[in-house]
Order: structure tokens, then sequence, then C-alpha cells
């Protein structure tokens, strides 16, 4: 499964400069795996003891994917998966 | 930014003025929805904000302010505060933190800071025709 994922302006120093990078898997996990391995460095900043981190928000198309299996999320050919910093405060 | 402070008050309000990419110029606002519906903590809706996000990217624009009230203590960033602009900024360019303080009914406090590293800076707020 291919996908294109949106790379946030400060990760975007672990893709040279790309604003969009292209992945593959069939889960949100096996994209992040994929990427890591292209682009090294972005993992950590995504996941912390094999879950998301509590303050990043990835979305598959529409879907933050927190209510469709969050890593185990299933991933379909041409799907675009953005990743967001959740915006919160007291 | 004060009226959408006001109308949501006693809950915190929250928002973004996007401007284009690297400008540092504030040009729209965009109110989001507080998805805490809370006196005391917000928090962007995760839904819109992708929608607001992708809007934004496609225009080359950023938020260059992200807004929020203190409905009934001081207009000044929270420990939480620092906490969450610290994990944002891992991912996207820092803000300027806009915080509206609406406790006096009377007479809106609104205040402007960058959060760099754990650290609070005020800085001036110039109000200029649009």
């Amino acid at each position: 499964m291919a996908v294109t994922v949106s790379i946030p302006t400060i990760l975007r120093t672990h893709t040279g400069g790309e604003k969009q990078v292209s992945a593959q898997g069939a889960t949100l996990a096996e994209v992040i795996d994929h990427l890591e391995a292209n682009h090294g460095g972005l993992k950590s900043r995504l996941v912390k003891e094999g879950t998301l981190h509590r303050f990043v928000n990835v979305y598959v198309n529409d879907e933050d994917v927190r209510f469709s299996g969050g890593l185990a999320a299933s991933i379909a050919d041409g799907d675009n998966v953005t990743i967001l910093p959740a915006v919160a405060g007291g | 930014m004060v009226a959408h402070a006001r109308r949501d008050h006693p809950d915190e309000a929250c928002g973004i003025l996007a401007g284009p990419e690297g400008s540092d110029e504030p040009q729209r606002i965009i109110e989001m929805l507080n998805a805490a519906r809370s006196p005391t903590y917000y928090q962007f809706d995760a839904t819109e904000w992708n929608v607001v996000y992708r809007e934004m990217s496609g225009k080359d624009e950023e938020p260059v302010v992200i807004y929020h009230s203190h409905t009934a203590t001081e207009p000044y960033p929270s420990r939480t505060d620092i906490a969450r602009a610290g994990e944002y900024a891992q991912f996207l360019a820092p803000p300027h933190y806009v915080l509206i303080g609406t406790r006096d009914p009377d007479r809106h406090e609104l205040r402007s800071y960058r959060i760099l590293d754990g650290e609070v800076t005020e800085e001036p707020v110039e109000v200029v025709p649009g």
C-alpha cells in the first residue's frame, strides 16, 4: 500500500525539507517503520513504548487514528497520512 | 479574539491567527472549537484541526498566533500551556501565544508571549488597521 505522508515543518529536517513523502504499509505501524527506514529519526517523534505519543495527532485521510485503532489502524492504497501536534493548554 | 473569548466565557476560547509561512504576519482569524469545553482547559478539536491545517497548508499558511483565554486567572501561560508549547514546537514552528483574560467583565486583558525551551517571554502587542 503506497501512501502519502504530510510532514509538519519541524520534522522536515528528517525528510530533506520535503513537505510530503511516500511510504508503504498495511497498518500505520508499518508505515511509520517504513518512514523510519528512509527518514531516520521520525519514529521516536511519533511513537513511545509501542503507542503513539499522547500529544501527537495522526490522521488517515479525515480520521484521527485514535478512533480507528491507533498504530494498528489499517491503511489503504492512496491514503493520505497527516501528522500534527495536539494543541492544548490550561 | 476578544469577542470570541467573551462569547465563550466562562469556558476558555481558542483559535489561530494564520499568515503566510515564515512571514510572522497574522492575517486572518480562525476560531477553533474548544473540545474540552472547560473553564480551565482548552484543546483544539482534533478533526477540525486537521481540516484547518490542510486548508492553511494548501495556501502556504501557518499558525502565526495561537490564542486562548483565561477566564478566572491572570493571562499568563500556565504550566500546562508551557508543557504543551514545548511539544508543539517539536512539530510546527513556534507561534506567538496570545492570552486573553476575561475575569473582569468590563475590561479585557490581552497579552502575547513566546514560549521557547520552557521559557516564557512577554512581547508587546501592536494593533494595526486591518
